[in-house]
């Protein structure tokens, strides 16, 4: 058996034999995939409204019995106009509409519940859109590419952001600090094996896992959370190798940065975590930031890689349209790498 | 002779404080030769620098004929560490442990196994277990397996005795004496004076500087001529008569006794008789058989 390979078994006997931290890594994709996937969901359902009328007419009457039909609304029925502060505030009702007419047009004005803004948002449009119907011009909208509007197309892409950096940089830093602290490292270091193959010998387990997780994810978003799939799926993954590849050099750079298994997991929990979930644009737009933190986020890995996931998973796009942003992760995966790899060889 | 560690002038500073200052020495081939020194002294870096973990800022060092900076990786091959603390892998088996070292230098575990077979005597019956679950004996007993696999020409031994039990510290030096019957040089650091005098030759090491090279009964040559036990009912008034005493040069405790250090010209009587009139009872001095931690004592003494 050649060196290189006893290293791999090594490295493999590790893993095997940590099996609480496989299975977490192995469970947390799936769990966190159903979660985003069905649970957790930014439409809005079941807005509860009032209505308030000064005046029946053939119009008004017309637009309650629209309200009432409309799936998004639970319609609560006509209350005199003074009940609605108090229902507003009792949280009784998210929003309530006062139809009154003037000079023989009917006026109407929405207040609504704005204490979650989303909801508040969400809902004036429905309402507005339901009460102005058939009036005016029509305006035919078309949502492309996620017609059915499902917040799963959004997460996946996110979630897969997340879960590679969290998988390949904190596990493998964590391993490889893990040898620092306990001394094994030098003794690989005394013995004539070449330092790059120890590095290497870190990394491909850990590659492994990912592709591991990669399939999983996957098959997940294809047949679970009903994905559209189409051949872009190639590019999907060898984008996605490429990640993890930089995931991996990460890693390999915060191992090098620190000499304990406690700041390696807080500087990728700090350093990597937080800064994905909030500025890759996983849930945030990023167009809606300030400018400041929009040139923040050019230098996130994630937020490059989850822009080129939405435009092959979710759009179906051929991969010239994310040339971009693949050109940017390997860039910067050639940076991390040689970096890490020039830190590493100094430190001796 | 040929040497297999050869050190010459070797210095290395963390910023202000320096690690080592100077230190030349050598050790001959086939030797078992001991580093003492107390924590703190620079035994750990010196092991550093030979093993090619660190680099030296000034001077130089070989080991089995190899420079330590140039010529690395023709070194690594030839030496077998054993750093200080426990490094192997716990969640490994002994065997997985044995194997994985072995495969490292590219050799087969059978091939060299009648070199460690006396230190596998007990850890043969299981194989199976993990290192993390062995005793602290045992764990020390595998990393030695484990750093002589390989057969290599000089062993680096940095205070593997630490934190074991008296009776598995008296067999592991024999197992270096044997090991040592085989051909293998053996450099072993401790903070163990009792330990020195089991080495053919000791450097003694204090704050960075070597004080003194030599076998150990040369070293403490001499040392008996006017070093005397001393003892009393109250001990530490002892100590303060005994210090203010003209010709005696110092004064401390050893186990239960105390060791005095007296110029050439001291006279037992004469002071057993001052320290009577000074109120003292039962005073008994008689002469004492010097040690390694006599001398360590002295030369740190003298030194700082």
């Amino acid at each position: 058996m050649s060196i290189f390979q006893s290293l791999i078994k090594k490295e493999v006997l590790h893993l095997v034999r940590d099996f609480r931290t496989v299975t977490v890594v192995l469970v947390m994709p799936v769990v966190l995939l159903s979660l985003f996937g069905f649970a957790i969901s930014t439409e809005v359902n079941n807005v509860r409204i009032v209505a308030v009328v000064e005046q029946h007419t053939d119009e008004t009457v017309q637009i309650i019995d629209r309200l009432r039909s409309n799936a998004y609304f639970t319609f609560e029925g006509i209350v005199p106009f003074r009940d609605v502060d108090g229902l507003l505030r009792k949280g009784r009702v998210d929003a309530a509409v006062v139809f009154r007419t003037e000079d023989g047009r009917l006026q109407h004005q929405i207040l609504a519940d704005a204490s979650n803004t989303n909801m508040a948002q969400t809902s004036t449009a429905y309402l507005e859109s339901a009460i102005s119907y058939g009036t005016g011009p029509a305006v035919v909208s078309h949502t492309l590419y996620n017609p059915q509007l499902k917040s799963a197309y959004n997460f996946v892409p996110g979630i897969m952001g997340m879960i590679f950096i969290l998988i390949c940089a904190m596990m493998t830093s964590v391993s490889i600090v893990n040898e620092k602290e306990s001394g094994t490292m030098n003794l690989l270091l005394v013995s004539p094996v070449r330092p790059r193959t120890i590095i290497l010998s870190k990394l491909v387990p850990y590659f492994l896992l990912s592709c591991v997780i990669l399939t999983l994810v996957l098959v997940l978003s294809y047949t679970v959370l009903g994905l559209p799939f189409s051949f872009s799926v190639i590019h999907v993954i060898w984008v996605t190798i490429l990640y993890v590849i930089l995931a991996l050099g990460l890693g390999l750079l915060i191992s090098t940065l620190v000499s304990t298994q406690v700041a390696a997991l807080l500087v990728s929990g700090v350093m990597f975590m937080i800064p994905v979930v909030l500025l890759s644009g996983m849930i945030f737009p990023v167009e809606n930031m300030p400018p400041v933190l929009q040139w923040l986020t050019c230098a996130i890995p994630a937020r490059w890689y989850i822009s080129a996931m939405r435009v092959l998973m979710v759009q179906q796009l051929p991969v010239s349209y994310v040339l971009t942003e693949v050109l940017i992760l390997a860039g910067m995966t050639l940076l991390v790498l040689a970096l890490a790899i020039r830190k590493f060889n100094a430190k001796r | 002779m040929r040497c297999a560690v050869e050190i010459q002038g070797l210095t290395k500073r963390y910023g202000k404080l320096v690690a080592l200052d100077h230190v030349s020495f050598s050790v001959p081939e086939g030797t078992l030769f001991g580093l003492i020194g107390p924590d703190g002294a620079g035994k750990t870096t010196l092991y550093q620098i030979l093993t090619t973990l660190l680099g030296p800022d000034e001077g130089s060092a070989t080991v089995a004929g190899w420079d330590v900076v140039k010529d690395y990786k023709k070194l690594r091959a030839e030496i077998g560490y054993m750093p200080e603390r426990f490094s192997l892998y716990p969640d490994l088996t002994v065997n997985e442990n044995l194997q994985f070292f072995a495969s490292l230098f590219g050799v087969d575990v059978k091939d060299n196994f009648d070199l460690i077979a006396p230190i596998f005597d007990q850890l043969k019956n299981f194989p199976n277990r993990r290192a993390g679950a062995l005793s602290g004996g045992m764990k020390q007993k595998l990393a030695l397996g484990c750093a002589l696999i390989h057969r290599p020409k000089v062993l680096l031994l940095d205070e593997p005795t630490t934190g074991v039990d008296a009776v598995s510290r008296g067999e592991f030096w024999d197992m270096l004496a044997t090991l040592k019957e085989n051909g293998i040089t053996i450099l072993v650091s401790t903070s163990y004076m009792d330990e020195a005098e089991r080495c053919e030759r000791i450097a003694l090491i204090n704050k960075g500087k070597i004080l003194d090279v030599n076998a150990p009964g040369r070293l403490i040559e001499g040392l008996d001529q006017n070093l005397y036990n001393a003892s009393a009912k109250e001990m530490y008034p002892l100590l303060e008569a005994l210090r203010s005493l003209p010709d005696v040069r110092d004064c401390y405790t050893f186990g239960a006794t105390l060791h005095v250090v007296t110029d050439d010209g001291f006279d037992l009587d004469a002071a057993m008789c001052r320290l009577r009139q000074g109120g003292l009872d039962d005073v008994r001095i008689w002469p004492a058989k010097g040690n390694v931690e006599d001398l360590f004592i002295q030369l740190a003494k003298n030194d700082g």
